[in-house]
C-alpha cells in the first residue's frame, strides 16, 4: 500500500506541469483536468485512509523511499514519505478543501482568460503542499514549505496587472523569507546535533540532545512556523494576501498553507517538549496573534481582510495549543481540521457575496443580502455559527477544548493563557457577528460599482460596466456546492471529531496526549465560553443591529483607527527595519563607492599615471632607445663583474 | 714582427713604440668620426683608424686578416659608404646642437661607465704573460685559418656565404624601384613647365654678368644681387656656392658714388635712379630676382 | 709592453663607437660607429687569439668581417631608401611609432 503514497505528490503536479507547459490549447479543457488530478489525489488519499484505519494504532505509519538524493559522505537526504495519522489528517483535508476549491475556482474564474495558469498554479500549491506533509524529513519538508511559498507567491500576484497584487505577493515572499531563514538554520542545528534529519532519528533522540540545542532549534522553529502562518512579528503579509483570487485565499490563506506552521510546531513536538523556553515562546506568540488578528477583525470593513485577521485570531488559537506540549497537539489540529472547513466555507460564502455584488469588498456597502442570496446566505451563517463557538457546531467542541487546555497549563501561566483565550473567543463572537450583520441583515446599502476608478480583475462580475448598481443574485451551482459541503464539515466534524473522543485516539499514537490539571472543570469553562459568547454577540447587536449602520465609516476611537492599519505593523515595520535598513544599505553604498572602489580605482589610478610617466620613454626615438640598451648593457657587465668579484 | 716567442710577458720594444704611435692616431680618428660634422670627413677618420687596426692585425700575427681589413673593410665598404654619403648626404653640414632631452647625459653616463667597466675587467683579469702565435702560425696563417675555416667552421663558413647572397638579394630588392608609369616625353615636360608657369624658359647659366664662369659662382642679376638659381642644385643643398658678388656691388657702389660726386646729386636720388633702372630692365630678370629671394 | 693594452685600446675604441651612435643623428655616420665598434671587437679577438695561441680569435674575427659586409649592404639600402622616401638621413626623423 505505500507505494502509493508518492502518487499524492505526483498527480498534483502532473497537472501543474501539463497546465503550465500545455499552452494555450489546453485553455479549454486545463481546469477540468486540474480538477479531476485534484480529485484523484484525494482518492488516493482516502484509499490509504481506509488502508490505515484497517491497521492497529501503532501500526499505521507507513514509509515510501523513492531514492537518495544527496549522498555526500556522512550527508544524507533522501526523497522519503512518510505518512502517518497526523500527515494522513492533513492529506485528507489538504485534498478535500483543494478538491472542492478547484470545483468553486471553475465558475469563479470562468471569465478569466488566465484560468489555465490559475489552475496549474494551483495544482503546484496542492502538490507542494502535500509533499510538506508527507516528507520523511525536515529537507524535504523545506522544499514543500519553499513549493507552497512560491504557489502563494505566484497565486497572490496572479492579477499582476494590479500594482496592488505585485507588491502584496512581493510582500508575503519577502516576510516569508525572514520564517524560511528560520527553518534553514534550525535544519543546520539538527544535522549538527543529530547528524541527521530524518524525522524518526532526530524526534527519537531528542531527548538527548541539551536543552539550550533544543531551544534554539525550537526557537527557530517558532520563526518559520510565524513567517508561514502569519503569526506575531511576521504577521503583516496575511491581510495584504487578500489581492489574490478569492479561491486563493480559502485555500492558502485560509485553510492550508497557513496551518503549515501549526503542522512543524506539532511535527516536532519532541523537540518543543525538551525546551520549555522555546514553549513559552510558542504559546506567547500564539496569545498575542489571537488577540492582535482578532482586534484588527474588529475594525476592518473589507470583508475578505476581516476574514484574514480573523484568520490570523484562529490560528494563534492553534499555535498557543501547539505551545501548550502534550495537553494541547491533538486538539491544535483538531482546530485546524475544523478551522481548516468553517473558514474556507466563509470565504467562499465572501466570495460569492462579491461575485453577486460586482466584487465590491466594503461590507459596508452590503447589507440584506440574506434574500438575495439564501443559500451563501445560511452556509456562511452555519460558518459563522461554527467559528464563534456555537453549541454542537465544529468550533465549539475544538476552540473549547483549547481554552480548557489553556487553564490546564497550570500556574499563573495558565490563568493568563486561559483569560487570553477567553478573550479571544469574546472578541470573535464580536467581530464574526458584525460581519453577519453588515453583509447579510439590516436595510440595502448598496451603491454603484466605481469601476472606472478603480478597474476591478475579478471576472466573475457578469456586469461589470461603470457606475452600475449591483444586481446581488445566488452564485451557479458550482460555487454553491462546495459551499455546502464545507457547511456540511463546519457542522458536523467537530462533533464527529469529539465523538468518544475518536480524534484524540486518532491521532494519539503519533502527538502523546496528557490531561492537564485543570483547575477548573470542563462544564465551567464551557460556561465562560458561553457567557463571553453571549457578550460577545450581545455588543455587536447593539452596535451594528439595531440601529442603521452609516455607508462611510465613522473616525472611531484611537484604538479602531489603529486596528483599520492592521495595529500599526507596517509603520512599525517601516520604523523598525526598512529605514534602518535603508541607512544601512546607503551608508554601505557610500562606504563600497568611497572605500572599496577608491582602492580599486585608486590602484587603476596610480597604474595610469605611472604609465602616463613611462610611456614618455617610448618617445619613437631609436637613440633613446639605444641607451637604454647600452646602459642595460652597462649593467649587465657590471653585474657579472661584480659575481665574479664576489 | 714573423717570429714571436711562445711565451712571453711583453713585446719587442719597436712594437711598444708603434702601439703608442697608431693608438693615439685610431683614437682620434675615432673622436674625429664621431666629431666630424660633415659625413665625408668622418667616413675619412674612419678610414684612417680602420687602417691602424690593419697595422695592428699584423702586429699581433694576423696577416691574413690584417689584408683582408685593409682590402675589405678600408677598400670595399669604407668606399661604399662614401658613395652613399655622396649619394644622400649631400646636405649641408650636420648639426650637432642635440635635441633629445638628457640624450648626452645619459650618453655620458653610460659610455663612461662603459668604458670604466671594460678597463677595469681587463684590468682585474690580471693577464700577466701571454702565448703568441708562434706555434699556431707554423704552417704559416692563412693555411692555418684555411685549415680552421673549411673542418672545424665549415658550418659557419657556409652559412656566411648564404648570408652574403641573401644580402646582396636584399640589397637589391630594397633599392630597385620598378617603373609604373610609362616616363614623360619631353613634349609633356615642355607643356607641364608652361602650364605651371614658373619657370619657362631655360635656367640661366652661372657666371652671367660675373667676374668668373665656375659652377660654383652665381650669376649677377643687373643690380649685381647674385642669383642661386644659376647655380646647381646639388652645390646649393651643400651650401657650396661660392659668392663674389660682394666685389661687384662694391664696385657699383664706388661707380655711383664717384658720379653723384660730379653730378653733385645726393646719394639718396642715386639710389633711387638705381632702382628705377631695375624697374627698366624688363619683367624677366625681375621676376628671376624675387625667386632667387625665395 | 703587454699586448693587454691592446685591450684597453679596443675597448675605448667601443666606447667612443658607441657614444657615436647614441649622439649623432645623421644615419650615416651612425652607422659608421658601429663599424667602429665591431672593428674593436675584432680588435680583442686578434688579441685574445694572440694572448691564447689559437687562431680561433681570428676565425671569429674573420666572420665578424663577412657579416659586418652584409650589414653594410642591407642597412645602406635601408638608409637610401628612407632617403628616397623622406628626403631625410637623420635618425631621429623616423619616430613615427611613438605616442
Amino acid at each position: 500500500m505505500e507505494n502509493i503514497i508518492g502518487l499524492l505528490v505526483a498527480l498534483p503536479l502532473l497537472g501543474a506541469a501539463v497546465l503550465l507547459c500545455g499552452g494555450r490549447r489546453l485553455d479549454r479543457t486545463g481546469h477540468w483536468l486540474g480538477t479531476i488530478l485534484a480529485a484523484s489525489s484525494f482518492v488516493v488519499g482516502a484509499v490509504l485512509f481506509a488502508d490505515m484505519l484497517g491497521r492497529s494504532g501503532d501500526d499505521r505509519t507507513l514509509h515510501q523511499f523513492l531514492f537518495s538524493w544527496i549522498p555526500v559522505g556522512g550527508f544524507r537526504a533522501d526523497v522519503a514519505f512518510q505518512l502517518d495519522q497526523l500527515s494522513m489528517t492533513f492529506v485528507l483535508l489538504i485534498t478535500g478543501v483543494g478538491t472542492l476549491i478547484h470545483i468553486y475556482s471553475i465558475g469563479y474564474m470562468e471569465h478569466d482568460e488566465r484560468r489555465r495558469r490559475f489552475f496549474g498554479y494551483l495544482n503546484l500549491f496542492l502538490a507542494a503542499m502535500v509533499l510538506l506533509v508527507i516528507a520523511d524529513n525536515y529537507l524535504l519538508l523545506y522544499v514543500g514549505w519553499e513549493g507552497v511559498g512560491l504557489a502563494s507567491y505566484l497565486l497572490i500576484g496572479f492579477w499582476q496587472h494590479k500594482p496592488s497584487a505585485a507588491t502584496a505577493a512581493k510582500k508575503a515572499f519577502i516576510v516569508n523569507r525572514v520564517g524560511d531563514m528560520g527553518l534553514s538554520i534550525a535544519i543546520m542545528l539538527m544535522f549538527t546535533t543529530f547528524g541527521t534529519f530524518a524525522f524518526g532519528p532526530v524526534l527519537k533522540s531528542a531527548g538527548d540532545a541539551s536543552e539550550g540545542t533544543l531551544t534554539a532549534i525550537g526557537l527557530m522553529l517558532l520563526l518559520a512556523a510565524c513567517g508561514k502562518s502569519a503569526q506575531v512579528p511576521l504577521q503583516s503579509w496575511l491581510g495584504d494576501a487578500m489581492e489574490g483570487p478569492t479561491p486563493v485565499s480559502a485555500l492558502i490563506h485560509a485553510a492550508t498553507m497557513v496551518t503549515a506552521g501549526v503542522y512543524l510546531i506539532t511535527r516536532s513536538g519532541a523537540i518543543f517538549n525538551g525546551a520549555p523556553d522555546a514553549q513559552l515562546a510558542v504559546v506567547t506568540v500564539g496569545a498575542v496573534t489571537l488577540l492582535f488578528g482578532a482586534i484588527v477583525g474588529c475594525a476592518k470593513d473589507d470583508i475578505k481582510k476581516a476574514l484574514a485577521g480573523s484568520t490570523m485570531s484562529q490560528i494563534g488559537y492553534m499555535i498557543l495549543a501547539a505551545g501548550l506540549g502534550p495537553i494541547g497537539y491533538v486538539f491544535a489540529i483538531m482546530h485546524l481540521v475544523t478551522h481548516g472547513f468553517f473558514k474556507a466555507g466563509l470565504f467562499l460564502g465572501a466570495g460569492s457575496v462579491m461575485h453577486g455584488m460586482n466584487d465590491e469588498v466594503d461590507m459596508r456597502k452590503f447589507g440584506g443580502l440574506r434574500k438575495y442570496m439564501p443559500i451563501t446566505y445560511v452556509t456562511f451563517g452555519l460558518g459563522y455559527l461554527a467559528i464563534i463557538g456555537f453549541p454542537g457546531l465544529s468550533g465549539f467542541w475544538s476552540k473549547d477544548k483549547i481554552i480548557e487546555a489553556a487553564f490546564a497549563k497550570g500556574g499563573t501561566e495558565g490563568w493568563i493563557l486561559g483569560a487570553a483565550a477567553l478573550l479571544g473567543a469574546a472578541i470573535t463572537a464580536y467581530y464574526m457577528t458584525r460581519v453577519m450583520l453588515l453583509t447579510f441583515f439590516g436595510e440595502k446599502r448598496w451603491q454603484p460599482t466605481p469601476s472606472p476608478d478603480e478597474p476591478s480583475a475579478e471576472p466573475a462580475a457578469d456586469s461589470a460596466g461603470g457606475g452600475e448598481m449591483p444586481h446581488p443574485h445566488e452564485s451557479p451551482k458550482s460555487m454553491t456546492v462546495p459551499m455546502i459541503v464545507l457547511a456540511f464539515g463546519s457542522v458536523f466534524a467537530g462533533g464527529l471529531f469529539s465523538l468518544n473522543d475518536s480524534f484524540l485516539h486518532w491521532l494519539e499514537p503519533v502527538t502523546g496526549h496528557s490531561h492537564g490539571h485543570s483547575p477548573l472543570s470542563a462544564l465551567t469553562v464551557t460556561l465562560a465560553t458561553m457567557a463571553v459568547l453571549v457578550v460577545g454577540v450581545a455588543i455587536a447587536w447593539a452596535q451594528y443591529g439595531r440601529k442603521p449602520v452609516p455607508v462611510t465609516a465613522p473616525r472611531g476611537s484611537l484604538l479602531t483607527r489603529a486596528a483599520r492599519r492592521d495595529l500599526l505593523q507596517d509603520d512599525f515595520n517601516h520604523v523598525a527595519l526598512v529605514t534602518p535598513g535603508q541607512y544601512l544599505t546607503r551608508g554601505l553604498v557610500y562606504l563600497d563607492h568611497s572605500v572599496v572602489d577608491g582602492v580599486v580605482n585608486g590602484t587603476a589610478a596610480a597604474f595610469g599615471g605611472l604609465s602616463g610617466r613611462m610611456r614618455k620613454l617610448q618617445n619613437g626615438y631609436a637613440r633613446s632607445y639605444a641607451v637604454s640598451m647600452f646602459g642595460g648593457a652597462a649593467i649587465l657587465i657590471a653585474a657579472t663583474l661584480l659575481m665574479r668579484a664576489v | 714582427m714573423s717570429t714571436l716567442a711562445a711565451a712571453a710577458s711583453a713585446t719587442s720594444t719597436a712594437e711598444t713604440v708603434q702601439f703608442w704611435l697608431l693608438g693615439t692616431v685610431a683614437v682620434l680618428g675615432a673622436l674625429g668620426t664621431v666629431l666630424s660634422k660633415k659625413a665625408v670627413h668622418s667616413a675619412l677618420c674612419l678610414a684612417g683608424t680602420m687602417i691602424v687596426l690593419a697595422v695592428f692585425y699584423l702586429a699581433n700575427g694576423a696577416y691574413f686578416l690584417g689584408i683582408v681589413q685593409v682590402v675589405v673593410y678600408t677598400g670595399a665598404i669604407m668606399m661604399l659608404f662614401l658613395f652613399v654619403v655622396m649619394l644622400v648626404g649631400v646636405t649641408a653640414a650636420d648639426s650637432l646642437k642635440e635635441t633629445l632631452k638628457g640624450q648626452r647625459l645619459l650618453t655620458a653616463v653610460c659610455g663612461l661607465g662603459f668604458g670604466v667597466l671594460l678597463i677595469a675587467g681587463i684590468g682585474h683579469a690580471s693577464l700577466r704573460s701571454f702565448t703568441g702565435l708562434g706555434d699556431a702560425n707554423a704552417g704559416g696563417n692563412v693555411q692555418s685559418l684555411a685549415a680552421l675555416i673549411f673542418t672545424k667552421y665549415v658550418f659557419a663558413f657556409e652559412i656566411t656565404g648564404a648570408l652574403l647572397i641573401t644580402a646582396a638579394v636584399g640589397a637589391m630588392v630594397l633599392t630597385h624601384r620598378e617603373r609604373i608609369e610609362r616616363a614623360a616625353t619631353q613634349r609633356e615636360q615642355a607643356a607641364a613647365r608652361v602650364r605651371s608657369g614658373k619657370q619657362v624658359p631655360p635656367l640661366p647659366a652661372p657666371g652671367v654678368y660675373a667676374r668668373h664662369n665656375a659652377v660654383d659662382i652665381p650669376g649677377l642679376l643687373p643690380d649685381g644681387t647674385p642669383s642661386e638659381l644659376t647655380v646647381n642644385p646639388t652645390l646649393r643643398s651643400r651650401g657650396q656656392i661660392r659668392d663674389v658678388s660682394g666685389e661687384a656691388l662694391s664696385d657699383l657702389a664706388a661707380l655711383e658714388q664717384r658720379s653723384a660726386e660730379r653730378l653733385e646729386r645726393g646719394t639718396g636720388e642715386g639710389r633711387g635712379g638705381r632702382n628705377g633702372g631695375t624697374n627698366d630692365n624688363g619683367n624677366g630678370n625681375g621676376a628671376r630676382t624675387e625667386e632667387a629671394a625665395q | 709592453m703587454n699586448p693587454v693594452n691592446y685591450l684597453y685600446l679596443a675597448a675605448l675604441l667601443f666606447s667612443i663607437g658607441a657614444a657615436g651612435v647614441l649622439i649623432r643623428r645623421n644615419a650615416i655616420v651612425v652607422f659608421m660607429c658601429v663599424e667602429l665598434m665591431l672593428n674593436a671587437c675584432n680588435l680583442a679577438f686578434v688579441t685574445f687569439s694572440r694572448m691564447h695561441g689559437n687562431l680561433d680569435g681570428q676565425i671569429i674575427a674573420f666572420f665578424t668581417m663577412v657579416v659586418a659586409a652584409a650589414e653594410v649592404v642591407v642597412g645602406l639600402a635601408i638608409i637610401v631608401m628612407i632617403f628616397r622616401s623622406r628626403h631625410s638621413a637623420s635618425v631621429d626623423d623616423a619616430s613615427l611609432m611613438k605616442l
